[in-house]
């Protein structure tokens, strides 16, 4: 029983510093996008001139990402901006604003 | 250990310490107060995203002006494509969308001891923390014929846009065909490092237009061109040929107001029309409130909070601060750096961690005609072992060349950054 218990405890636990680390990578999408907000609208609302992120599929905006970072979409100033993040920066920037309603 | 690895290590650890004292978050009570100062592009986003990421902290936004007007754009207003209006923006949407209080007002002093801000009309206002986002002053102490009022309304600067913009455009209006322009540039760093050479740009399309005999010069004080040179270079040439002349290593040392002269080291300068740029500083009360810490100029702060490295709980944003190498002292720039500074206050406020590897960017367009657009971009990220943002290798960088999509997206940036910040 105490075993059980503390088996309990321990996922409890588990399950927490888990929920804990999606919290922080929520955090980090979260202030990474908002560098893109002044452009792309805040939390991906953007007024017409530029692209609206928000609620936009996160393999889609991974997927544009990497294009323009490897130069194989064409762009005026997006082909720069891509190739100052991280794959990982990336992955983060678009599961947020896929998040977004 | 990567670095990702310790920042959710590190935030986690601070999640679970901040487990007991869990406020009350949406319940409507106030965990602390924060007040802003400023309200333009750092200030005004700073107030906003502060109130957004913590809607249990209470936000006061001090400004002096009713309205915000840009300053970028606002060399739109010279060419003759742009009014003032279309350049202002209300506060109001920062009170009923986000609950920021919104004070008319200057602020006269702070007390970063007692934690107060001394206001010129109304009362005191006290503050857990402090964000101070007060722009820039003018040195008009280095050009002793500029020290007084009359004089600074002969010479403008129009370098904060509103009513020297205006009255500089009447000037223009009212120059002789055949007259001279004539734009003195400080060495760097000053607010917006385009700008000037935009300024050019567009002094000379409306000239060309309306006074074609008329000429630009630019006495810069810098080396050479300092921002976007090859396509600034190439705009005077092709578009305004014969029009527009650059001087390098031409500093200002005084102004003889009556004849419109520019006094430069060995040479004497006249205009028809004369704008100088003044040397410049963080805005007044930063002095004030001994957060100038680098040159007797500007305001060190600590990267990953923007807080003081003078005083505690006083934050300083935008162009007042001692900007990290290569970051330019721009809208866009400021802007980012509201939103460092948000996170990490709402983070300390609540007992957090603060986010440790923050990502910004800088995207700044300058028009070479009413519609053709070229543009600078840069991305920083924080580097732990220098303390600093560093642009990141291999990003960034120039148009290829000015054209008629940048100008619609020059634009696009504008009415989304000023819904960024007040929308």
């Amino acid at each position: 029983m105490k075993k059980i218990a503390s088996a309990i405890c321990v996922s409890g636990v588990l399950a927490f510093c888990a929920g804990a680390v999606q919290a922080a990578d929520d955090v980090g999408g979260r202030n990474l996008a908002a560098a893109c907000a002044a452009c792309h609208g805040t939390n991906g609302h953007a007024v017409p001139g530029m692209a609206a992120m928000a609620g936009m599929d996160k393999t889609y905006i991974v997927k544009v990402m990497q294009e323009f970072k490897t130069g194989k979409r064409p762009a005026t100033l997006m082909h720069q901006i891509a190739k100052g993040y991280s794959d990982d920066q990336i992955a983060l920037i678009a599961d947020y604003y896929s998040k977004q309603k | 250990m990567e670095r990702r690895e310790f920042i959710k290590l590190a935030s986690a650890t601070a999640a679970l310490a901040a487990i007991p004292g869990c406020a009350s978050v949406g319940g409507g009570k106030s965990i602390g107060r924060v007040v802003v100062v400023g309200g333009g592009y750092a200030g005004a986003t700073a107030a906003k995203y502060v109130r957004m990421w913590g809607p249990d902290i209470e936000v006061t936004l001090v400004e002096r002006n009713t309205d915000f007007v840009s300053c970028p754009l606002s060399n739109l207003v010279l060419s003759g494509g742009k009014s003032i209006k279309d350049l202002t923006v209300s506060y109001n949407k920062l009170g009923s969308k986000y609950g920021v209080k919104v004070i008319n007002d200057e602020v006269t002093a702070i007390d970063a001891a007692k934690r107060t801000v001394t206001l010129a009309r109304g009362t005191a206002l006290s503050y857990d923390r402090l964000i101070v986002a007060p722009g820039i002053d003018f040195m008009y102490d280095t050009i002793p014929g500029l020290s007084n009022a009359a004089a600074q309304e002969n010479v403008l600067h129009a370098w904060k846009a509103g009513p020297q913009t205006v009255a500089l455009r009447k000037q223009l209006e009212a120059m002789p065909d055949g007259g001279v322009f004539a734009i003195s540039i400080p060495k760097a760093p000053f607010r917006c490092p385009p700008g000037p050479y935009e300024r050019a740009c567009l002094v000379a399309a409306y000239l060309s237009k309306h006074k074609p005999k008329s000429k630009v010069l630019i006495l810069d004080a810098n080396e050479e061109v300092v921002a976007k040179k090859g396509l600034f270079t190439k705009a005077w040439k092709d578009l305004y040929p014969g029009m527009v002349e650059y001087r390098a290593n031409s500093e200002l040392v005084d102004v003889d107001v009556k004849t419109l002269t520019a006094k430069l080291q060995f040479e004497d300068v006249k205009a028809n029309v004369l704008n100088v740029i003044p040397p410049q500083r963080a805005g007044k009360i930063a002095a004030g409130a001994g957060l100038i810490t680098a040159n007797n100029r500007w305001c060190g702060v600590d990267y990953l909070t923007f807080e003081s490295v003078a005083h505690k709980n006083i934050h300083v944003l935008g162009d007042a601060i001692l900007a990290a190498p290569k970051m330019p002292k721009s809208g866009h720039v400021a802007n980012q750096h509201a939103k460092v500074c948000a996170a990490a206050v709402v983070a300390l406020m609540h007992g957090e961690a603060v986010y440790a590897a923050p990502v910004i960017a800088n995207t700044c367009y300058s028009f070479v005609n009413e519609t053709q657009a070229v543009h600078v971009s840069a991305i920083y990220k924080y580097d732990t072992a220098g303390k600093t943002m560093a642009s990141v290798p291999d990003s960034g960088g120039l148009s290829s060349a000015a054209t008629d999509i940048e100008g619609m997206y020059a634009e696009g940036w504008a009415q989304n950054i000023w819904a960024d910040m007040l929308g």
